[in-house]
């Protein structure tokens, strides 16, 4: 690890802490009723239905995996690519991996239509599926983070940590390629069927990791009056802006892709022209919000060094990411399957027709539980293990 | 002049042709016959010698396949259920009405599961409980199915469908349960026995159910002789349920 010696230390208690922990509890509280609401009552609830089955729980679900195989990322940086500066951030880094995961991987399982059987998605395997491989990635992701944690602080298995470092860094990738192919699998829905999804994938992760991970790093050392120093902000400012142009690059390449080939200019139309509300998030949520602006924030020179335009670009990331997922998930589906080409058709089961989905009180609260979920999770880990370094000041951090 | 009477003796082939196709499917598929489904007896395994398969006559369906969704429904009893609002309902065969955009050629088909012989449901499912029985049919297994509603996403027909709600007195042979996927099983329980899926049962005139592996089968005669399309034959699933006229 680092050669300068780095004091970690837990978080110390105060009441900002206690009042964040007591907000994410209250917010969990809104999540386990709607888990119960929905487990009693059945789907009805809410506004996912026969046409679109996968809806805001799955948003909130897929942003919290994919963040947190970019959430890792961090450490992997240190770890992989034996960059010092990012080293003192590698016990952070997985334990939020881990607290994302766990977060999305609660609302997942709690949306199933029967969450009770979740033994038996552990014990019964159709290898051929890549949801029942991502069950095991997702375990082993799990496992691999709480090693690499061991491995940065017990001074007794430090030897290993090479070595886990590498192998998490590269199940994580495996892990999002996995996710991505979720999508990039399914052969009959023209907005999906591509491998280009599972690269895409990786670049959001990164994205969205490294976000939420600014974020939380910054607010964090604040609450707990720690010292965070220009060099490593502006190292992950830049780094950032690299893999928000990714995510547009990969995202540019796959509509000029599915806009060459004939079958997919209905579902590209829809999307980018007449969609209504999937066209707007697109284009003002995705592209400006979630990309362009975010840009400008981390290159326009007035604005270097300055923390509250870096956070303020890192929350866009987080909207734009949060929309680029529900224009992927839920206007995918919108669209409607195609049975016949050049005909148009109509049936008593919306055959032919733009699908509707308005997401319920029930599935917002799903969501958000989740997310509380992964805070509580990370604050309370900072809270036990020493996870965070006293400092972060640019004195105390080596550039390599 | 003699190219007039070349074009007119093709003409009259052509017509002479379409009349003779009709009547060969009027002859074959007239009636639903014994020997169609032999029963299977209860301590045999399902044998993957079986293929079984469903022809459909479009032009002989004069309804379009509402009275094989009507005879769907009473079997399985879904198409009702209180709580779920109108795009939450089950819908195990509905019937879909497509007009070419560029000739306006129209007609009505019932669209439900089509047996795939490489089903995309059964490929994604985490579980195993979207499975391929040895003689082609395509179900759901419902003790194990967990709700992900995954195959309902890879399915290219649209023909599954998610129970939104509890229900009570479901039918015994379709045990219906909120949290799962069902979609048409091609009415497993009565082809067990030896009887027809209620939908083919229920339109005789347009309808052959059988063994498709079997040469001498009523439906492998007819598909040989009449053809039998395939909805999204691009995607090259082999699908169980193949149709005249479309």
């Amino acid at each position: 690890m680092s050669s300068k010696s780095t004091t970690y230390s837990e978080l110390r208690a105060s009441k900002a802490y206690y009042l964040i922990l007591g907000i994410c509890l209250a917010v969990l509280g809104l999540g386990a009723m709607s888990f119960f609401h929905l487990e009693h009552e059945g789907h009805h609830v809410t506004g996912m239905n026969n046409q679109v089955v996968w809806g805001l729980p799955h948003v909130f679900a897929i942003f919290l995996i994919v963040a947190a195989s970019g959430a890792l990322n961090i450490g992997s940086i240190g770890t992989v690519f034996r960059k010092k500066l990012y080293q003192k951030m590698g016990r952070a880094s997985a334990l939020l991996a881990i607290a994302l995961l766990l977060g999305g991987l609660a609302i997942l399982v709690l949306d199933l239509g029967h969450a009770d059987r979740l033994i038996i998605a552990m014990t019964y395997y159709n290898f051929k599926s890549i949801f029942a491989w991502n069950i095991i990635l997702y375990n082993g992701f799990l496992v691999l983070c709480l090693l690499y944690i061991w491995t940065m602080q017990d001074r007794a298995v430090k030897a290993f940590y090479p070595y886990i470092g590498f192998f998490a860094f590269s199940w994580r990738l495996i892990l999002t390629l996995g996710t991505g192919s979720i999508f990039g699998f399914l052969v009959a829905r023209t907005y999906y069927n591509s491998a280009i999804m599972a690269p895409l994938f990786i670049a959001m992760s990164f994205a969205l990791g490294l976000a939420v991970f600014i974020i939380l790093l910054f607010f964090t050392f604040r609450l707990d009056k720690r010292e965070l120093g220009d060099l490593i902000l502006n190292r992950l400012r830049y780094l950032l802006a690299i893999f928000v142009a990714s995510v547009m690059f990969l995202e540019l390449a796959r509509h000029l892709t599915a806009l060459y080939i004939t079958q997919r200019h209905g579902v590209e139309q829809f999307i980018l022209l007449d969609g209504g509300i999937y066209t707007l998030l697109f284009w003002i949520g995705q592209v400006l919000v979630g990309g362009l602006i975010p840009l400008s924030l981390i290159f326009c020179r007035a604005l270097k060094n300055n923390h509250w335009s870096l956070l303020l670009a890192s929350t866009l990331v987080i909207i734009g990411g949060f929309v680029q997922l529900y224009v992927i998930i839920v206007g995918g589906q919108a669209f409607p399957l195609e049975l016949f080409p050049n005909a148009e058709v109509q049936s008593s089961f919306f055959d032919g027709e733009l699908n509707r989905y308005t997401p319920s009180i029930w599935e917002w609260m799903l969501g958000v539980g989740g997310v509380a979920l992964t805070l509580a999770l990370f604050y309370v880990g900072m809270k036990v293990l020493r996870f965070l370094p006293e400092s972060l000041a640019d004195s105390e951090v080596e550039v390599n | 002049m003699s190219q007039i009477n070349a074009y007119r003796r093709k003409f009259l082939a052509a017509l002479s042709g379409v009349a003779a196709g009709s009547l060969a499917s009027g002859v074959i598929l007239r009636t639903v016959q014994a020997g169609d489904v032999p029963a299977k007896p209860a301590d045999q395994p399902i044998s993957n010698q079986v293929r079984w398969g469903m022809l459909i006559d479009i032009n002989r369906l004069t309804d379009g396949g509402a009275s094989m969704v009507e005879a769907c429904k009473r079997e399985h009893g879904w198409g009702n259920d209180p709580k779920a609002r109108p795009e939450q309902q089950a819908q195990w065969i509905r019937t879909v009405q497509v007009t070419d955009k560029l000739t306006q050629h129209s007609f009505t088909l019932p669209v439900m599961c089509q047996h795939c012989a490489e089903p995309p449901c059964v490929d994604v499912c985490p579980t195993g409980a979207s499975m391929k029985r040895a003689d082609g049919i395509v179900q759901v297994n419902k003790h194990i199915c967990i709700g992900c509603r995954y195959c309902m996403m890879a399915c290219p027909y649209k023909a599954r469908s998610f129970v939104h709600e509890n229900l009570t007195d479901q039918r015994p042979d379709s045990p219906r349960g909120i949290g799962t996927v069902e979609s048409c099983n091609l009415c497993v329980h009565r082809v067990d026995q030896g009887q027809l899926p209620a939908c083919a049962e229920a339109a005789p005139q347009a309808v052959i159910f059988g063994d498709l592996n079997d040469p001498n089968s009523r439906i492998s005669q007819a598909v040989k002789t009449l053809g039998g399309s395939q909805i999204r034959a691009d995607l090259s699933l082999n699908t169980g349920v193949r149709y005249l006229g479309l």
